[in-house]
């Protein structure tokens, strides 16, 4: 997919972070320069305290930069907004509405009335409910929609808040390591169902992950960041393995073990974690 | 001194756990001594059959352990303050009443809780009735004001800023001395009063709906921003479910105070109440009556901290308890 990067959909340009602390100022990214395209799936890796969940910030408007410009279709990011939806690490369903009232929020924001959607007549009812029961099941949870998030195990409330997501139908998909908080068995399985949602979707996709075989299986580049303080792009790989991909068949393919080793090197080798000092 | 954890005044931590736990291992200990079981599939069933049959003896064991180990400790806190109380009785030659005539006198007392005869001598529970009217007064009141300016100060930190120095100013004031401040303005007993509850009432209600605001999950926040909600869905559909705790422990605390106040401020502006009732009877050197009060005053306290905090469970979410 390396050919579409044309198509600049995200576009950040020498973006630097400064948090001010009470130890003064600690610089946190620095000199970022990165474009995804449209439909592209990128991940974001690092060692943690790297600032990738920081530059997954910046993307999705939550913080502002202290240098540089990032633009999203070409229009520059000042806040967030719903067409950068972000699927948060802590899922952070709202505990007293059911997982249908979870998504019809988003739902009802982005297309009912009263959105801020330029040109888009606003929805009635039987629509928003129509979207809000389609994007539950395209995470397969039609069944538990009426329930409540403290009623439904750790991967269903990721799925709840994929489809809260999806929901609005955003350009870009933001993911702050989604699937961290899960064991093994259900991050793979989510990894498949994300895979196939995305393939459905055509969606572009940033994700801050910290596993390696995560990112190769999803992306189809990988953005690997050096250690911070002021941390900064270190290496971007393309990953060119053809989709559909299947976990089990690509365990032994070539590519993918390429691929994977390439990363592993990146994190270990050249950017051998080092424990800050006093920090 | 803010907490979202609710204890409840009756709560027993330990006896429902044991009982439960105790009757499967004798139920079973006995199938295994049973001579008439044979081989182990039946020997399965046989325990079940066995279980069942000797269900109700077991329950009756049980039940009466658990009601014992539940009943037993406060039955015995109860006797040691009689006991105490007798002690203290025989010792004063029975200036404190003891607790037998006290009992006989509640009796009396009980018998007609509601008569009148004349504006100055009426039933305890007229007197206790219009001191839980002028704590519901005083304390809607505060609500009305307390708990919007709650949410104002904990939403600004402009706001919180404003107003913090003079909560810090006025809230370790006894609310009792706002009482002649009361009079002088409403130039009467019952609204000065009144107006006394809700200064004491308002403090914490303010104080824990801001600090229930101020720690909204960040990441309730952020949902927030990035759906671009309205400030009037933020308020309805994050901030208020996840203050609610936070407000409930502020009106329960609210309550505790203003029930406490009352009394006092009662035995400083007269008319009926069970403050002033207190008051009254000691002026007529009637302490079996005191005593009564006492104990009509701390029972109600119970009733309404337990109910407010039955309230406040029911509305919290297993989220936002950890």
């Amino acid at each position: 997919m390396s050919d579409s990067l044309t198509t600049k959909f995200i576009e950040i340009s020498g973006v630097e972070q400064t948090f001010k602390t009470r130890k003064g100022l600690f610089p946190a990214l620095r000199d970022i320069h990165l474009t995804v395209a449209k439909g592209e799936f990128v991940a974001l890796i690092g060692h943690s305290g790297c600032g990738k969940s920081t530059l997954l910030n910046l993307i999705a408007g939550l913080t502002t930069p202290t240098a540089g410009v990032l633009l999203c279709a070409n229009r520059e990011i000042a806040g967030p907004g719903p067409e950068r939806a972000v699927v948060f690490q802590n899922h952070s369903l709202l505990p007293w509405l059911t997982c249908y009232e979870n998504v019809y929020l988003a739902v009802e924001r982005v297309f009912g009335a009263g959105s801020k959607t330029v040109g888009a007549p606003s929805e009635n009812k039987a629509q928003l409910k129509a979207r809000t029961d389609a994007a539950l099941a395209l995470v397969g949870l039609s069944a538990a929609a009426q329930k409540r998030p403290g009623e439904i195990s750790g991967g269903m409330k990721q799925r709840v808040g994929i489809a809260r997501a999806l929901s609005m139908e955003p350009k870009v998909l933001l993911m702050d390591e989604p699937f961290g908080a899960l064991d093994a068995l259900t991050r793979a399985k989510l990894q498949d169902e994300l895979l196939k949602i995305v393939a459905r979707t055509n969606s572009t996709v940033v994700m801050v992950t910290h596993d390696v075989d995560e990112a190769v299986l999803l992306s189809d580049r990988i953005v690997m960041m050096t250690n911070g303080p002021a941390a900064t792009i270190g290496e971007v790989l393309s990953v060119p393995i053809e989709r559909p991909r299947n976990r089990v068949a690509l365990a032994e393919d070539p590519v993918y073990v390429h691929c994977r080793k390439q990363v592993l090197d990146f994190l270990y080798t050249r950017q051998a974690h080092v424990e800050p000092q006093a920090a | 001194m803010v907490s979202a954890v609710f204890h409840g005044p009756f709560e027993a931590p330990t006896p429902s756990a044991s009982a439960p736990a105790a009757a499967p291992a004798t139920s079973k200990s006995i199938a295994a001594n049973d001579p008439t079981t044979p081989g182990s599939m039946q020997k399965d069933l046989k325990i079940g059959a066995n279980s069942a049959a000797l269900a109700p003896a077991f329950d009756w064991r049980g039940a009466t352990r658990d009601i014992s180990a539940a009943v037993l400790p406060p039955v015995m806190g109860l006797a040691l303050l009689v006991g105490l109380w007798a002690i203290v009785s025989i010792v004063t030659k029975g200036s404190i009443p003891s607790p037998a005539d006290t009992w006989k006198q509640a009796l009396d007392v009980f018998a007609d809780p509601f008569y009148r005869k004349g504006p100055n001598d009426q039933g305890v529970g007229w007197n206790v009735l219009m001191s839980l009217e002028r704590v519901a007064v005083g304390f809607g009141l505060a609500a009305l004001v307390g708990i919007p300016a709650g949410f104002a100060i904990g939403r600004f930190d402009f706001l919180s800023r404003m107003f913090n120095p003079l909560i810090s100013l006025l809230r370790p004031v006894s609310p009792l001395a706002w009482l002649p401040i009361g009079l002088l303005v409403f130039k009467g007993a019952n609204p000065a009063a009144i107006w006394t509850i809700f200064i004491c009432s308002i403090w914490p209600m303010i104080i824990n709906t801001a600090v229930g605001v101020q720690r909204v999950p960040q990441d309730y926040m952020n949902v927030a921003r990035v759906l671009n909600l309205s400030e009037w869905k933020i308020l309805t559909k994050i901030l208020f479910p996840s203050v609610l705790p936070y407000m409930l422990t502020g009106v329960r605390l609210a309550v505790g105070t203003a029930w406490l106040v009352i009394v006092a401020a009662e035995m400083l502006t007269g008319g009926v109440g069970i403050g002033f009732w207190v008051w009254d009877e000691w002026n007529n050197l009637n302490v079996k009556n005191i005593i009564i009060a006492i104990f009509v005053i701390g029972i109600v306290g119970l009733i309404l901290e337990y109910a407010l905090v039955k309230i406040a469970t029911a509305f919290t979410f297993e989220e936002v308890k950890s």
